[in-house]
């Protein structure tokens, strides 16, 4: 029997389990002392009460990221629900009405599965309908639902801020590792969505935007001026302290095969522009 | 120390506690409920690694620095199997579709070369890359290869995201894999429109794919001459 095997074995479902055993030098020194002193039979014992100690209010905060993910669906969802149920709005007869439908149904599907983790783990879920949102963000979007193109616009950015909302709460998940596998699903899906809805603004019928490409090149490439605080920061080209263009890279390129992350308070300023 | 029939439980709990992927929360329960010590003290006993195929060559090493090399490796495929689309485009490409392709090119090679340079003395060598299954001639070939490399790409670093332990590279792999995903939809639109992000991509949880180490590089071992030593990755 290892000690420190049985802490490898924990750290497998909990990467943090040293930084829970706070402060570690202590917690082992304690553990030590306390082992020699009592009979074998009664390890578990002074593990249990160890390990409680260690993990006794440590729930919050990925609860506190699994509402604010699900916030962000909730407006994305509500988003793509809206633009299905407004007559006229997205082109009949065309391959956009499949798309933005297979779109919806996987934001509602990250509804269900953040509802279901939430509660799962003993939080309260954020609860939103339609009535919630102002698409038009204060103003901002008047026409995000009689104008095509505009609507295509919005869901770029919505896009484009969620991969960055997610990439932004992977450090926050370290210490659940199923729970960050799960964001990270969904997080490269949010990125096929961007993917396609920056193909479809190119097309005439989305706004003809012909220089869009599927990826984020430089700091603001929506064409959206209002959108700048969604893509602040993606024309970094330093990454792990090496410039990307000293390899002998461009520097849209060095910017593309990057994105970059934007910090929980970042992405709750932009959303508030669409809660009431 | 232990009667044999106390032996006896412990191991059964042994190989219950191993093949039933604890999750944190029932981990939690366990943790605090005392009589789980025995269990988890014969788990802490328990070593074992199988990778066939997998376990011996170009040895990608240990903890964070084995899944950098791991990722480096992806890389260098990906960026070995554009360069060599791009070099020479099958007939009557696009510009367009061109274009995109050198961009994707362009992406994975600079991929490579910052793992290249933040691995430095840890870097695994130049893979030996097989392309001899796909046509360069022939669109199709190629966009279905280019399909297969970038959603493996996606469920490698999905999957690999919870083996590092080191939260800067964590946030690095998090700014990879989703210019990956921009790839994987792009690729998909060009072979049909519409399959950004079909149900061969995501699930019906709205979950984009996440593969093991072992998993993924089993299926890029086809691509590989020089074989990969991958029995040193963490797994969990």
């Amino acid at each position: 029997m290892n000690i420190i095997n049985i802490l490898e074995e924990i750290e497998k479902v909990d990467g943090e389990v040293y930084e829970r055993l706070n402060p570690r030098r202590a917690a082992m020194k304690s553990f030590y002392g306390f082992g020699s002193k009592v009979v074998l039979a009664a390890l578990p014992m002074a593990l249990g009460s160890m390990f409680k100690k260690a993990y006794g209010q440590t729930t919050t905060s990925v609860i506190d990221v699994l509402n604010f993910a699900l916030t962000l669906e909730y407006i994305e969802y509500n988003f793509y629900q809206t633009g299905i149920n407004t007559a006229g709005l997205i082109p009949a007869g065309t391959p956009a009405v499949a798309a933005i439908a297979n779109i919806r149904d996987h934001e509602l599907a990250h509804v269900n599965l953040l509802k279901g983790a939430i509660t799962a783990s003993g939080g309260t879920p954020v609860s939103y309908t339609a009535a919630s949102f102002d698409f038009t963000a204060k103003g901002n979007f008047p026409t995000v639902f009689s104008d095509y193109p505009t609507f295509l616009a919005v869901a770029q950015v919505f896009e484009d801020t969620g991969v960055r909302a997610y990439k932004g709460q992977a450090g926050n998940l370290m210490s659940s590792p199923s729970v960050l596998q799960t964001a990270l699903q969904i997080h490269s899906v949010e990125a096929r969505h961007a993917s396609h809805i920056r193909q479809m603004r190119k097309a005439p019928a989305g706004g003809g935007v012909t220089a869009l490409k599927p990826w984020i090149t430089g700091a603001n490439d929506s064409g959206v001026a209002a959108a700048a605080a969604s893509y602040a920061g993606e024309d970094n080209v330093t990454q792990l302290g090496i410039n990307i263009p000293g390899l002998g890279f461009s520097v849209n390129a060095s910017t593309e095969a990057f994105d970059e992350p934007l910090t929980m308070p970042q992405v709750l300023s932009i959303a508030s522009l669409f809660i009431k | 120390m232990k009667s044999l029939q106390e032996e006896k439980e412990v191991l059964l709990q042994e190989s219950g506690i191993l093949t039933a992927k604890l999750q944190r929360r029932s981990f939690l329960q366990y943790a605090g409920a005392g009589v789980a010590g025995v269990a988890l003290i014969a788990a802490g006993c328990k070593k074992d690694k199988s990778t066939p195929g997998l376990d011996t060559g170009v040895d990608l090493g240990t903890g964070d620095i084995g899944i950098l090399n791991y990722a480096y490796a992806l890389e260098q495929l990906e960026g070995a199997f554009y360069d060599a689309v791009v070099k020479s485009p099958y007939a009557n490409i696009p510009a367009n579709e061109l274009a995109l392709l050198t961009d994707i090119r362009d992406h994975e090679l600079a991929h490579r070369e910052f793992f290249k340079k933040a691995l430095d003395t840890s870097a695994i060598v130049g893979l030996q890359v097989d392309f001899s299954s796909i046509n360069f001639a022939d669109r199709t070939s190629v966009l279905n290869a280019a399909k297969g490399f970038e959603d493996l790409g996606v469920s490698a670093y999905n999957g690999a995201g919870k083996l590092i332990k080191t939260l800067k590279y964590l946030e690095v792999a998090g700014k990879i894999v989703s210019v990956e995903a921009r790839h994987a939809a792009l690729i998909r639109d060009l072979i049909s429109n519409g399959s950004f992000a079909d149900n061969t991509a995501v699930d019906a949880n709205g979950l984009d794919g996440a593969l093991t180490p072992i998993q993924v590089l089993t299926k890029a071992k086809v691509f590989l001459k020089t074989a990969i030593n991958a029995s040193n990755l963490p797994t969990s």
